[in-house]
């Protein structure tokens, strides 16, 4: 973390120093290009205005010379004027062709310049020995047919200086024709120039040199260079095809702003160059580069220093930063184990700052009060429940115990068996079912089922079970039972809740049975010659609901071996696991099916197995109840116990 | 003790008369390069900086070259025992009756070259029919016969002690020695691609330049001595080529001292033209000596331009040393 921040900081600093370098530097140039061209072309000028004089004065002997033709004398004179009112022209001479000064005189070259002491002294030039037809003052204008300027020299007559000669040639006509007749020269020594180009400095360490039209030295600082080494000389002594193609440049005439090699200035260095027009000379004014960038170089080495310290401090501040952030964050994680391993006694640390970290602790120590007090509600909440749970459990208890369950109920009585099972659901249902003796002869029997599911159902179910009990003991149809029932039910009934029952009396003696139905599921009468069929009965309405709700009883007579069975609808609404009924139908064949039809236990215990085997392992969801009635008659157990 | 001393200044006599006679072997001597210092004539300058005459027994004396000192009359004069001189230039002294012999062909190729610019459309012999081009008004005879065996006629210009005329467009073509003047040309500028060159005995025409002359008489009296310097320069030359640093600071000391002009890089390329031109064409030849062939082209071509009437023998005019 720290690193990446350091290396984020040094990126930046790093971006922001190059580019304020680089910047810096191209300014510099920029600067140091534009100061040494003005400089430079201030000097050129300075310097044309005096060659451009100095062109004009031999230019305009020259042609004045081709008007006129004058004696000796009077070119001298002609000669000695010039250099009287041109003091910065050292010699003259007007050189002519062969013979066309002096039809006898090969040589014929009038030549003044000035003594050692400040006189004129006169000569001629011209010998065998110094044949001025071939050389470059006479030669180059003759062959051009324009004035030049020559090479500069060494003149070892006016003191070992280096001069430069302007050479104007002029022309007489003969039959209309121009005929190159001769040259008139004015000498000009180049101390002045090489002066003028020494002072040539816009900077300090910079220096500048003059080169000739072949691109040797005239001026330089170093004095061996001059008119001794050429820039090409330079370039082939250090293989520098650069400076070569610089130094062509140059004497072509180009200006330009560019770097030059270690070995041209001791060092590397920048040079501007122009050209001086009239000459075709050029001159370069170089910068070493270090002294150039040595101010940015300083200030690099002091921003490099600021920066230095300046990371140092930072790596401090970040240190002590990061230690005071994650102090407490590892002081938290650690409290965070130990409440997620169940320690809610854990004491968050509490931050005084106001920064995330605080937020964060303030956060843990709330989240940790919320589920102190959620385990707290969640432990409360657990206890009631498991109270209302054993209450429900015991309210169950008290249901059941109200259901006979003794087995055989009527041992004495063997005209008839009857069993009954009721298999709870886990939830509290309403199921019901009763038989009793009303008198010697018969018997009654019910089975019923309450809306809904719960204690509302229990209750029900329970207030239920006592009105019939207390009313059908006395009835004499089990219609006026139903209905007796069903008025007393109806009364203060705000729940709206209701109950379906069957119920029957038979007389056992005769084989009489009397039954009434308040819509509840058909029961199955299975024949004494194994047939198995529904009992039809009159439809009625549940009990519970209308206050007068008539019900019609129902009589038929049940042969001997005839068994009755009744059941809720926990039966055939079973549910398997892909959500299918048990059904109706399914109890038809299930009953048909059972080995054992005559005994009520068996048959009871046959079809509760095949709705568990149907079911597998789906959850009861109500509760299943059956009752079977078999009847044998009278003195059946006798047959029974002939046979 | 009177004894002793004696018979020490005896023996202390004896010891020193071999130094002696050493010095009293020693020859004086002169010699005269035909031009002012420069690496043309490296190796008598390294042969003598590197005592090598002293070694063959010549206390050699190098004299003071250059336009005012012509090599032809200060032999005939008697004024120097040893000169160099282009064979061409010596023929035809001989001819002028210097009697003068060659004990030295040391320069077998010719270093004269034409030279023109690209620019000015010139890139064939033929390119300078109607040309302006200059000429040394003292080395024409070759230019003229390659102008001859081509049937150009040019415009001739007398060339003088520059190329200027050259580089500042007043002539077309001019002339130059590949170990100077093309460099000087090279050296102002302009690059070595932009210019056609015409080697003279790449057309027939070798004219093999610098050759040691003494007079006659000399080699007749002296020939063994002549022999010597012929070798101990040869000696010279090999190791200014071997050393080519060491030589050319050699050649530019007396360039100082004789205040004359020319770069270090001017003489160094100029050193490594020598050893170029100084490779005989025919490798069966010898270094350093003439071939009656080369002797026969140039009197030929010398004869043609009227400068000599008659072709001295070969024998008369070559005495070799190396053979």
């Amino acid at each position: 973390m720290s690193l990446f921040i350091l290396t984020a900081a040094a990126c930046i600093f790093i971006a922001a120093f190059g580019y304020s370098y680089y910047y810096s530097r191209n300014q510099i140039l920029t600067d140091v290009e534009k100061n040494a061209e003005i400089i430079t072309i201030a000097t050129v000028s300075k310097i044309e205005i005096v060659l451009n004089g100095v062109e004009k004065v031999p230019s305009y002997l020259a042609r004045s010379l081709e008007s006129s033709k004058p004696a000796l004398p009077e070119l001298q004179k002609r000669i000695i004027d010039l250099l009287q009112t041109n003091p910065e022209i050292f010699g003259s001479a007007v050189a002519y062709e062969p013979y066309a000064f002096d039809e006898k005189s090969l040589y014929s070259a009038p030549y003044i310049c000035r003594g050692k002491y400040g006189g004129l002294v006169p000569s001629f030039l011209g010998s065998d020995e110094y044949q001025y037809f071939f050389l470059d003052w006479y030669q180059i204008p003759k062959e051009l047919g324009k004035p030049v300027w020559s090479e500069p020299y060494f003149d070892e007559g006016a003191g070992n200086i280096v001069m430069s000669t302007y050479s104007a040639p002029f022309y007489s006509y003969k039959d209309g024709k121009k005929v190159f007749t001769g040259i008139v020269t004015a000498d000009i020594s180049l101390e002045w120039l090489m002066e003028t180009i020494k002072k040539i400095s816009s900077h300090q360490s910079s220096y500048s040199f003059l080169i000739s039209r072949n691109g040797v030295f005239v001026s330089h600082p170093n004095k061996d260079y001059i008119m001794r080494e050429s820039i090409f000389s330079i370039a082939e002594a250090n293989n520098d095809s650069g400076l070569r193609e610089i130094g062509r440049d140059m004497i072509r005439g180009g200006k330009g702003f560019v770097t030059m090699k270690n070995h041209f200035a001791g060092q590397k260095s920048w040079m501007y160059y122009a050209p001086l027009p009239s000459l075709g000379w050029s001159i370069g004014v170089v910068f070493p580069e270090d002294r150039l960038f040595a101010g940015i170089s300083k200030l690099g080495v002091i921003i490099i220093a600021i920066g230095g310290a300046g990371f140092l401090a930072l790596l401090v501040v970040i240190i002590a930063i990061s230690g005071t952030i994650t102090k407490p964050l590892r002081i938290l994680a650690d409290k965070a184990g130990e409440i997620a391993r169940g320690n809610l006694e854990v004491e968050v640390p509490r931050v005084s700052s106001h920064d995330e970290v605080a937020a964060l602790s303030n956060s843990f120590h709330d989240m940790k009060v919320a589920l102190k007090e959620y385990i707290c509600n969640l432990a409360e909440t657990t206890a009631a429940k498991e109270r209302i749970e054993s209450e429900l459990k015991i309210a169950r208890t008290i249901q059941m115990s109200f259901l006979p369950k003794r087995f055989p109920p009527f041992p004495d009585k063997e005209e008839f068996e009857i069993f009954a099972a009721l298999e709870p659901a886990k939830e509290v249902g309403g199921d019901l079912y009763d038989f009793f003796l009303i008198d010697e002869e018969h018997v009654f029997f019910s089975i019923g089922d309450v809306s809904g599911k719960g204690v509302p159902a229990a209750l029900f179910m329970a207030v239920t079970k006592t009105l019939m009990k207390g009313i059908c003991s006395q009835a004499v149809f089990p219609s006026m039972a139903l209905e007796t029932v069903n008025q007393e039910l109806c009364k203060d009934n705000d729940s709206s809740m209701f109950v379906t029952v069957f119920c029957g009396i038979l007389n056992f003696k005769t084989g009489e049975l009397l039954f009434a139905n308040a819509g509840h599921n058909l029961p199955v009468l299975i024949s004494s010659d194994g047939e198995v069929r529904w009992l039809e009965s009159p439809p009625g309405f549940f009990l519970g609901i209308m206050e007068d709700a008539q019900f019609e009883t129902s009589r038929m007579s049940l042969a001997p071996g005839d068994t009755l069975f009744l059941y809720t609808d926990g039966v055939t609404e079973a549910m398997n696991t892909r959500q299918e009924f048990f059904s109706d139908q399914t109890l038809i064949e299930t009953i048909a099916g059972c080995p054992d039809q005559r005994t009520p236990e068996a048959l009871i215990d046959c079809v509760l197995k095949a709705v568990k085997a149907f079911t597998v392992e789906e959850p009861q969801s109500d509760d299943i109840t059956m009752l079977a009635l078999h009847y044998r008659g009278r003195g059946a157990r006798t047959g029974s116990t002939l046979k | 003790m009177v004894k002793y001393r004696v018979i020490i200044a005896i023996l202390s006599f004896l010891c020193l008369l071999p130094a002696f006679a050493a010095a009293v072997e020693l020859r004086s001597m002169t010699f005269l390069p035909q031009w002012l210092p420069q690496a043309q004539f490296a190796g008598y300058y390294v042969a003598f900086e590197k005592g090598f005459y002293r070694e063959h027994g010549i206390d050699l004396k190098i004299l003071k070259g250059g336009p005012d000192f012509p090599a032809a009359e200060m032999l005939g004069k008697k004024r120097t025992d040893f000169t160099t001189m282009f064979l061409s230039e010596a023929i035809q002294q001989r001819g002028k009756k210097i009697n003068l012999v060659n004990i030295g062909q040391l320069m077998q190729r010719s270093g004269f070259i034409l030279v023109a610019k690209k620019g000015s459309g010139i890139s064939k012999p033929s390119d300078l029919q109607n040309k302006k081009v200059s000429m040394w008004p003292n080395f024409q005879v070759q230019p003229r016969a390659f102008f001859r065996k081509y049937g150009i006629e040019v415009k001739s210009v007398s060339q003088g002690a520059t190329v200027n005329l050259f580089l500042r467009g007043g002539v077309d073509a001019a002339s130059a020695m590949w170990y100077n003047e093309y460099h000087t040309i090279i050296n102002a500028g302009i690059n070595e691609d932009e210019l056609t060159t015409f080697f003279f005995d790449r057309y027939g025409l070798n004219f093999p330049e610098d050759g040691i002359y003494v007079l006659k008489e000399t080699y007749a009296r002296d020939r063994k001595l002549c022999c010597k310097f012929v070798r101990a320069s040869l000696a010279g030359w090999t190791y200014a080529f071997e050393n080519p640093d060491e030589a050319t600071d050699i050649v530019m000391k007396y360039i100082k001292e004789a205040h004359a002009g020319g770069n270090r890089v001017h003489q160094r390329w100029m050193l490594a033209r020598m050893k170029d031109l100084m490779q005989p064409v025919d490798p069966k030849i010898p270094l350093g000596a003439l071939s009656g062939k080369d002797y026969e082209t140039v009197a030929g071509e010398l004869q043609k331009s009227g400068l000599i009437r008659e072709i001295l023998p070969f024998g008369e005019f070559y005495a070799p040393c190396l053979e």
